[in-house]
């Protein structure tokens, strides 16, 4: 009933001996290694651990601190701390009294004071945070205690009603020309035969 | 006593593991208020409710800002830090609110309230109204979930999250006793500042109201 494929070959034994056809095959290049799975040997780990820096629950620090490697602080700061393009985490001792902006900011601690971080803040479970946070993404595990306003960067923030009704072909980014555009549809904007509450009837 | 919200699966369900569960319902007021977001420039909301990453992440789609209050909370500091033998009448609304919804004149363009006055302490929900009349802007939104009178004290407490636009799922936690139940009378004088209200009885017997300053 189905045609046979020009590469089945009836003549091709039908091997019952795995060993005799790894042995008629060609050399293969072996396998690809897993690099989810890669785990770095010993030496390289405690490199890695070298390079972020600890500061322990007994350490006070007042004033500005910087730097431009990862930190783990578990201390009391009152002030600012300013890491840059680096991952700041806030250890569960962390008392934090101060202006804080890094790439990442974990925070297990508490926290009081504006907080900045160029890509993600994660708020755990333990932390308590009371004051503004800006950033691009933000991670809040349930029983986090939070307390102030949450700004998120977007870059070409498009307009979330717009965005829902006309949306754009992939690839192509909303500049504020292609916005203005759109703004010159206000049909487009309605969502439901419904007007809005607010509107005059 | 007979629990009204979600499915009575549900219930037995939350009932025999014990372990909080989230139950999803449809929510009309929700839906109006979402639509209402949508003709906000630059918005600014503020949730009354405990931390939810599900709020925040569903608000902050809108652009501008969200803030968090978690105004229960508060309250129950304030409470336990009172001194022993003070009782709640203690609990001084002033004082209180000096240090919570402590914000400028008309800084919000909505507001998510959830069933916070039934739970507050009796002290607190009048001040608390006033208050939130003075941070909303004019023709500022309020959505507010108020409970029927079918609802007993040892009705549960719920955390609000976004689901969906429509959706709300309800966490129950063992934080907070239900206070009292407010008829539609009480609601349309708390909130008499308000330029209107509108309300909606959900299939759970929870009446939600949307207040427009």
């Amino acid at each position: 009933m189905w045609k046979s494929r020009p590469d089945d070959s009836p003549e091709r034994p039908q091997s019952n001996s795995s060993t005799v056809a790894n042995l008629a095959a060609p050399p293969t290049a072996p396998p690809p290694k897993d690099t989810r799975s890669y785990e770095p040997p010993p030496k390289l780990q405690d490199a890695l651990r070298a390079e972020v820096a600890h500061i322990g629950k007994s350490v006070k620090v007042k004033g500005e601190l910087a730097g431009s490697e990862d930190l783990y602080f578990d201390g009391e700061a009152e002030g600012s701390v300013d890491l840059h393009e680096h991952t700041l985490t806030i250890g569960p001792n962390g008392r934090i009294h101060a202006t804080l902006a890094a790439r990442e900011i974990v925070i297990h601690g508490k926290v009081e004071g504006t907080i900045c971080a160029s890509e993600k803040v994660e708020l755990k479970r333990s932390c308590s945070l009371t004051g503004d946070v800006c950033t691009k993404r933000i991670v809040i595990e349930d029983g986090a205690f939070f307390r102030g306003a949450i700004d998120i960067q977007k870059e070409g923030k498009p307009e979330f009603r717009k965005a829902a009704t006309v949306t754009p072909a992939a690839g192509t980014t909303i500049t504020p020309a292609s916005a203005a555009a759109i703004d010159e549809v206000p049909e487009l904007a309605v969502t439901g035969p419904q007007a809005s509450f607010l509107d005059d009837k | 006593m007979r629990w009204f919200r979600g499915t009575d699966e549900a219930q037995t369900k939350l009932r025999r593991t014990g372990a909080p569960q989230r139950i999803s319902r449809r929510s009309t007021g929700f839906t109006e208020f979402t639509r209402t977001l949508a003709s906000f420039n630059d918005l600014s909301v503020l949730d009354l409710g405990p931390t939810s990453s599900a709020n925040i992440s569903f608000l902050t789609q809108y652009g501008g800002r969200v803030y968090n209050e978690d105004i229960l909370r508060a309250a129950r500091e304030a409470v336990a830090g009172l001194r022993p033998g003070e009782g709640t009448e203690g609990l001084d609304p002033k004082r209180f609110f000096a240090e919570n919804l402590d914000h400028p004149e008309h800084r919000f363009d909505a507001i998510l309230c959830w069933d916070i006055p039934d739970y507050l302490h009796e002290a607190l929900v009048k001040p608390m109204v006033e208050r939130i009349s003075k941070i909303l802007r004019p023709k500022g939104i309020l959505l507010a979930f108020f409970h029927t009178k079918d609802a007993g004290p040892d009705f549960p407490y719920c955390r609000y999250h976004i689901a969906q636009g429509d959706v709300l799922e309800l966490e129950v936690v063992p934080d907070f006793r239900l206070q009292r139940i407010f008829n539609n009378r009480h609601i349309e004088n708390l909130f008499k500042d308000f330029s209107s209200l509108k309300f909606f009885l959900a299939r759970d017997n929870i009446r939600e109201v949307l207040a427009v300053r």
